[in-house]
């Protein structure tokens, strides 16, 4: 199976580490990975502000990076959401839809499109607390959320509790939004960090080492607040844990 | 007209800790409520997709509704009044009450004559108005508009509620058990109910069936108001509509339990005709309503039946209070309806949203909310409302985005030093995401380095 890697642009510039965890997990997978070397962004930081005409050149790139790929796989919920539901700001040519409907949040494809039943190389020996991001949660659907009465289901604590030694732990509200929100975290900083703080010391008080999650913006703003707060918690992505980081 | 600074009014309530914390505890406990009485009905979201259809029907189908409920409110003997915006209201409503000398109104909860900003209007020709509701009163007393569009006062502790019925009502000032305090206002109050020359409610639901207004209420203050004073004015959003009285089981299973987690109100009060001797006077008011119905993606907030579930949920409302909006309506609800009313003032409130979808999620008439913020957004950066400086943000933010030779430049000039973060990638407003925040330290290569160094086969 062939799939191009999609790294967000705060993933590429400030969290390659996850970008390498994600491209390797594929790799054990045997799936045939292409990152296309002209991507940048997908638009979501512009449209998400009301800016549609700013998003448009970013979206154009983007479905011109990866039109042609049956799979497009990237470890951030929130990219992902933006590309299938709300990339809109350029024509709906058949490209685009089908660049659109090909789009995969990597516990997704892992879980909906791999069918992964084993992780033989992961171990983490450590308590962790799981963060499902707004979009991922709410949007995409990857796990129960706490408003609506259905079947529990998480895509991804199925793919977690398949890694040895991990252990959780569940904050008493635990799909509370973090507080990130793209440009709501510097323009309305106030409830932005009153809520990143009230979100890491929920899972602080829970008893959580780390803080894991398959969005990296929703912790790149916990780990400044939990830092900023002096908190011994550590936060980590999903791919990493999956891809074997021990620590 | 001054724009409304969410961010900044926040910062303010964040500040005092008891106050935030618990106000966030509270409304929480309510949302937690919310979703154990409404697991006990395992029909819960068929329930919301049916009043969903009811609410639209009825939308679809204003005039004629209208109209029915006129003709049967007539028929049971009311009289039926048009208002076309906020000053036709005020106006009919002091008429009525001027025609027949009334000098005194006792009033039970109502958005809608907020809204209109009735009260000032009456009370500067003379005529003296009492909230009869008890967080409305402590709301009335305290000369601040309700934080809350069924928890007026929730913002307040009850040592304030203490300070406030000193400084107006004569109760000791040390005392703040919540006992004393509403017994306090509840024998404050009494006389007024029995002197008052008229008394007014909002309305629920306006049955078109019947003509009949519903007035859902715990604390029977509505009741006394409508049913003491010899004239009795009910005040009516026209979207409050319902074709059928059967309908009424629908909104009524799902309000309170949306609301405050409780399965009923402790009223459901149906007014139907004067009782005799008396006059009942029913204002049918518009204010921006027919406007909001023509948005086609904004008409469904009309189908709100105003339990503050969303507001409940809400991260945001819960961590800055609903006096920070600045407008009649806050929380997610008012943020999609406030626009309507002066996009210029309410610029900023569509921003105030993480575009979480909670509220979506527990609304019990499956209004989009949050598909509706992100559309405000567009429509208010269209309209050239965005601050200058995240228009500029965006603008420079999209012109690199959308070019890979400029992304590059400037993510790949990033060094191990922290301040060499792109600016633009940290949307920097003064730096504000370091005020209380870490900056994530800068990586020693870019993902796309790693990956031209290790992977590249080209």
């Amino acid at each position: 199976m062939k799939a191009a890697l999609f790294i967000p642009c705060y993933v590429d510039a400030v969290f390659p580490e996850v970008g390498v965890a994600t491209l390797e997990l594929l790799e054990r997978f045997g799936v045939e990975v292409d990152y296309p070397l002209n991507q940048t962004c997908c638009g979501q930081p512009m449209a998400n502000s009301g800016c549609h005409a700013d998003a448009a050149a970013a979206e154009a790139l983007f479905v011109k990076n990866f039109a042609g790929y049956d799979y497009i796989v990237g470890p951030s919920g929130s990219c992902v959401h933006h590309v299938r539901e709300q990339l809109t700001a350029i024509p709906q040519t058949p490209e685009t839809t089908k660049v659109r409907r090909s789009t995969y949040e990597l516990v997704e494809f892992l879980h909906d499109v791999l069918e992964v039943d084993a992780f033989p190389w992961a171990e983490f020996p450590h308590t962790v607390g799981l963060h499902n991001g707004c979009a991922s949660l709410r949007a995409l659907r990857t796990a129960k959320m706490s408003e609506i009465d259905e079947p529990h289901f998480s895509k991804p604590l199925d793919l977690l509790t398949k890694v040895k030694g991990i252990k959780f732990v569940t904050p008493e509200r635990p799909d509370e939004c973090c507080g990130f929100g793209g440009t709501f975290s510097v323009f309305e900083e106030p409830v932005s960090a009153k809520m990143g703080y009230d979100k890491v010391n929920d899972h602080h008080k829970a008893g959580a080492e780390y803080i894991v999650s398959a969005d990296m913006s929703c912790i790149m703003h916990q780990q400044g607040c939990a830092e900023r707060l002096g908190l011994p918690i550590k936060f980590i992505h999903i791919a990493q844990i999956l891809n074997g980081a021990r620590a | 007209m001054k724009r409304i600074d969410h961010a900044e009014a926040s910062s303010r309530f964040i500040k005092a800790k008891d106050h935030i914390d618990f106000h966030d505890k509270r409304l929480w406990d309510l949302r937690k409520k919310r979703d154990r009485v409404s697991e006990q009905l395992p029909e819960w979201e068929e329930l919301r997709s049916l009043a969903s259809a009811i609410k639209e029907h009825a939308l679809t189908h204003l005039g004629d509704y209208l109209e029915e409920f006129e003709r049967n409110a007539i028929r049971n003997g009311a009289k039926v009044h048009w208002a076309k915006d906020a000053a036709e209201h005020n106006q009919i409503v002091f008429d009525i009450m001027s025609a027949r000398n009334a000098r005194t109104l006792v009033k039970a909860k109502s958005m809608l004559t907020d809204e209109c900003d009735m009260r000032p209007f009456l009370e500067n020709r003379g005529i003296d108005v009492m909230e009869t509701d008890l967080g409305e009163r402590i709301q009335q007393l305290d000369d601040e508009p309700p934080s809350h569009i069924v928890v007026p006062a929730v913002h307040k502790l009850r040592t304030d509620v203490a300070r406030v019925f000193a400084q107006t009502i004569g109760t000791d000032p040390k005392n703040s058990d919540v006992h004393y305090l509403a017994e306090s206002q509840r024998q404050h109050t009494r006389p007024y109910f029995l002197k008052a020359d008229a008394g007014m409610t909002g309305a629920n639901f306006a049955v078109a069936e019947t003509g009949t207004v519903v007035v859902c209420t715990n604390e029977g203050n509505a009741d006394l108001s409508v049913n003491l004073p010899k004239l009795y004015i009910a005040s009516i959003g026209i979207e409050k509509i319902i074709p059928r009285v059967e309908d009424v089981g629908v909104f009524v299973r799902m309000l309170s339990r949306s609301a405050l987690g409780s399965p009923i109100t402790q009223l459901t009060s149906h007014f139907r005709a004067p009782r005799e001797g008396t006059e009942m006077h029913i204002v049918l008011v518009d204010n921006g309503r027919s406007e909001r119905l023509g948005m086609a993606d904004f008409w469904y907030s009309l189908k709100c039946i105003r339990c503050g579930a969303c507001m409940n949920t809400c991260p945001v409302y819960r961590r800055s209070g609903g006096l920070s909006y600045g407008a009649t309506y806050s929380g997610p609800i008012g943020v999609i309806i406030d626009p309507t009313f002066n996009l210029r003032k309410y610029s900023s409130l569509p921003f105030a949203s993480t575009l979480n979808g909670s509220c979506t999620s527990v609304c019990p008439v499956r209004i989009n909310i949050h598909e509706q913020i992100y559309k405000w957004r567009q429509i208010i950066a269209e309209r050239h409302q965005l601050p200058f400086v995240k228009q500029e943000a965006m603008r420079v933010a999209g012109k690199i985005l959308g070019s890979p030779k400029l992304y590059r430049a400037a993510v790949e000039t990033a060094g191990a030093s922290l301040e060499h973060l792109p600016r633009f990638m940290m949307y920097t407003r003064l730096n504000a995401w370091g005020r209380q925040r870490e900056v994530p330290a800068a990586p020693q290569s870019t993902f796309r380095q790693w990956y031209l160094k290790n992977r590249s086969k080209r």
